[in-house]
């Protein structure tokens, strides 16, 4: 009997051997929770699916970690083989020529071919060149829409609102009924980066700073924008709406609560919620002003992409691209779709997802990816600005002042036009 | 004590004549000085190098600037505000958590003298991490359910953490100095109890007045360790916060308060900066290096010795 067991033991620990021999790679990303747990399953499946290649998750705390340890470890040469980068960050790698090899040039250098169609198209052009190739793989991919506590709506006999000027309309009857009306979590990437896409207005000059880095410049005293916030600003000071401070959960936290009446959060938050709300919530789109011609288009993903890094031997690099293959196929997109929130990134699992009848069950998980498929406009596409984590913190800043009352929103946006520019002319200097 | 150290000097002259060869002491500090060149010269020359470049993040490529970065993080308003705050900050940290530390010592001293347990048990409170500290405060106050906020809020005070900059920085401070004041109390307590009982007693008989004995005697004799205390707790203020901001503003400064050390952070490791990140550490390395020259020359002259 022992004799067997060791025996079998010895058979293992020689098949797992054997499965060292296997191409290794390794994949550095910035989740933490749940969401870890998931990308250590999605690697799991990964390895059981095939043999040729064994791939290594490892967690590098947020996101703004995982870039910086990504760029350190690059530096002297140990970098990752899959590096993944949010939104902010796009600018920071897809300028850095070299750094990468484009996600679809690897695809195809692999063998298997490429269709840019099959992707959502808010999902398409964001971490793409200029031409719509994919330098980044799309991974992660949210959209900031508005949840509704249903309880609320019911007691103050209001609809759900569409536009602002609908919210306008019903903000004195959910404040009357006992609720705040508005929250939200992030002003940077709700209230200017997807104002800009929702209305579908120019953010940057240079085509949203995709088409060079030089002499781009923000476009952010834009008259709309600034209605907007002279608008949030009399909304708080009537009551309508309420701030928290820069920080996620501060915001959400009333939301949960059930002491808010709409929260603008991000689909990928959809998850948490079913487990934190005290009350049935439901979700809709991120509004747009009926005012702005043109506006209701899509909104473009927040979240990050996948980027396969540069100066790695071709097994490897034919690794990589297997994952991205395995990554974007329906059946693990709609598992990654389930068990997270993040809107599934390629119409085929949108579909699966649909025809399982996911949505029936669990409506508010469409919504996301509904206004990602919103018709696009020419300025809803996405944004590629430099230094652009440094540019949220002006904001942020500037934001907070408005609300405080120690700035105009003229004046805050004149600031962040003006210091936002010279951190875009230094980033177009590096990367020159 | 001046009787032993005396004593150890004879013996530190009888060894000397032992090192026969003139490279074998070189030898012996040859780890100290290597790790002292590795993790402190080597560095500092770096960030002066990289202060004159702009370099894009990846190391493909720099462009020497000279002195830009420097004009650029001095001509920002922002970074004046932040340089404002930090000197605001460290004034108040360092002050409030010395004198405190030095109140609770000689209140303790004659209650405690020689009870080592206490003192063990004290100085865990000092062995709480920064970010842990900085989470305990942000637990006290919390917009939403912190005890300090619904404290103030019975006096009419409205606190709004990461909300509000005055808020902000006084949670900042507040747990700051709570950090920092087991600390002080040891080390006050220490020197409270190396005072000799003699001198006490002659002081005694001399003066009535405990304020005043306070003052002119114990306060004197004590300054070598609040000298020391000075320089610890000016680099504490200055550095060794940033666990207790990071975990305040949670990454996001925003209209909050944040000192420049965080601000090198903030551009070098959020924002990928590093040309600009480098010139304000440059800056900061030389403030610090100006601060303990002021501090040695005209603060330690006053401190005596014995």
């Amino acid at each position: 009997m022992f004799k067997r067991i060791s025996l079998a033991a010895v058979t293992f620990a020689f098949s797992a051997t054997t499965s060292l021999a296997a191409t290794n790679i390794t994949w550095w990303h910035g989740m933490a929770g749940r969401n870890g747990e998931v990308i250590n399953e999605v690697a799991q499946k990964f390895n059981e699916s095939q043999s040729a290649c064994a791939l290594t998750p490892v967690s590098k705390g947020t996101y703004e970690e995982a870039l910086a340890s990504g760029i350190a470890a690059f530096r002297s040469g140990e970098q990752p083989n899959i590096l993944q980068v949010f939104d902010a960050g796009a600018a920071t790698i897809i300028n850095a020529k070299g750094a990468v090899i484009p996600a679809e040039d690897l695809i195809t250098k692999a063998g298997y071919s490429f269709d840019r169609n099959a992707f959502i198209d808010g999902v398409r052009y964001f971490y793409a060149d200029s031409e719509g190739k994919f330098v980044g793989m799309p991974f992660n991919s949210s959209a900031p829409i508005m949840y509704i506590n249903d309880e609320a709506l019911k007691k103050a006999g209001v609809e759900a609102p569409k536009t602002w000027e609908d919210f306008e309309a019903v903000a004195p009857k959910l404040k009357e009924a006992g609720y705040i009306p508005l929250v939200q979590s992030q002003l940077t990437w709700q209230f200017t980066e997807n104002f800009f896409s929702r209305n579908n207005i120019q953010f940057a000059t240079n085509n949203n700073g995709y088409d060079s880095v030089a002499d781009t410049e923000l476009k952010v005293t834009d008259p709309n924008l600034q209605m907007m916030f002279e608008k949030l600003k009399a909304w708080k000071d009537e009551g309508y709406f309420a701030f928290y401070g820069a920080g996620w959960n501060d915001n959400q936290k009333v939301f949960e609560e059930g002491k808010a009446a709409l929260w603008i959060g991000s689909s990928g938050s959809f998850g948490g919620l079913t487990k934190t709300a005290q009350m049935p919530f439901s979700a809709t789109f991120l509004p747009y002003w009926g005012s702005i011609e043109g506006a209701g288009t899509n909104s473009f993903i927040g979240g990050a992409a996948l980027f396969a890094m540069s100066g790695k031997s071709d097994e490897e690099n034919k690794c990589v691209a297997d994952f991205f293959q395995f990554l974007t196929s329906p059946e693990i997109q709609y598992f990654y779709h389930k068990s997270t929130g993040y809107v599934a990134i390629t119409k085929a699992a949108y579909e699966l997802a649909q025809k399982d009848g996911y949505y029936k069950e669990k409506p508010v998980a469409e919504v996301g990816i509904k206004q990602l498929l919103l018709p696009a406009g020419e300025w809803s596409k996405g944004y590629r600005l430099g230094f652009y984590p440094q540019i949220r913190e002006i904001m942020e800043r500037e934001y907070g002042r408005i609300f405080s009352g120690e700035t105009t929103v003229k004046d805050a946006f004149e600031t962040i036009e003006k210091e936002g520019n010279e951190l875009l002319a230094r980033f177009a200097k590096t990367a020159g | 004590m001046t009787g032993s150290s005396g004593d150890r000097r004879d013996k530190a002259g009888a060894k000397r004549v032992q090192f026969s060869s003139p490279f074998l002491p070189y030898l012996f500090l040859a780890p100290q000085l290597a790790i002292i060149f590795i993790f402190f010269y080597w560095p500092s020359a770096q960030a002066i190098q990289s202060s004159f470049y702009l370099e894009d993040p990846f190391g493909f490529g720099s462009t020497f600037v000279g002195m830009s970065n420097y004009a650029d993080v001095l001509r920002s308003n922002e970074y004046l505000g932040i340089a404002r705050f930090t000197a605001i900050f460290t004034v108040l940290v360092t002050f409030f958590a010395l004198s405190i530390g030095l109140l609770l010592a000689v209140k303790a001293d004659g209650v405690i003298r020689g009870n080592s347990g206490y003192k063990t048990l004290l100085i865990w409170v000092y062995a709480i991490a920064p970010p842990v500290a900085g989470l305990i405060g942000m637990m006290f106050f919390d917009q939403h359910i912190g005890p300090i906020v619904k404290l103030a809020a019975w006096f009419g005070l409205d606190i709004k953490v990461g909300l509000d900059y005055f808020d902000t920085a006084f949670a900042m401070i507040v747990v700051s100095v709570w950090k920092q004041i087991p600390y002080n109390f040891i080390f006050f307590l220490s020197g409270l109890q190396g005072i000799p009982v003699s001198v006490r007693e002659a002081a005694a008989l001399d003066c009535r007045s405990g304020t005043r004995r306070f003052w002119t005697v114990v306060l004197p004799l004590l300054a070598p360790t609040a000298f020391f205390l000075l320089i610890i707790n000016v680099t504490y203020a200055l550095f060794d916060t940033f666990g207790v901001i990071d975990v305040m503003v949670k990454d996001k400064a925003a209209n909050n308060p944040i000192t420049l050390v965080y601000k090198v952070y903030m551009d070098g490791f959020r924002g990928n900066d590093l040309g600009g990140s480098s010139a304000q550490s440059v800056i900061l390395m030389v403030v610090v290096f100006v601060l303990t020259i002021f501090q040695f020359r005209f603060i330690e002259r006053r401190v005596h010795y014995n």
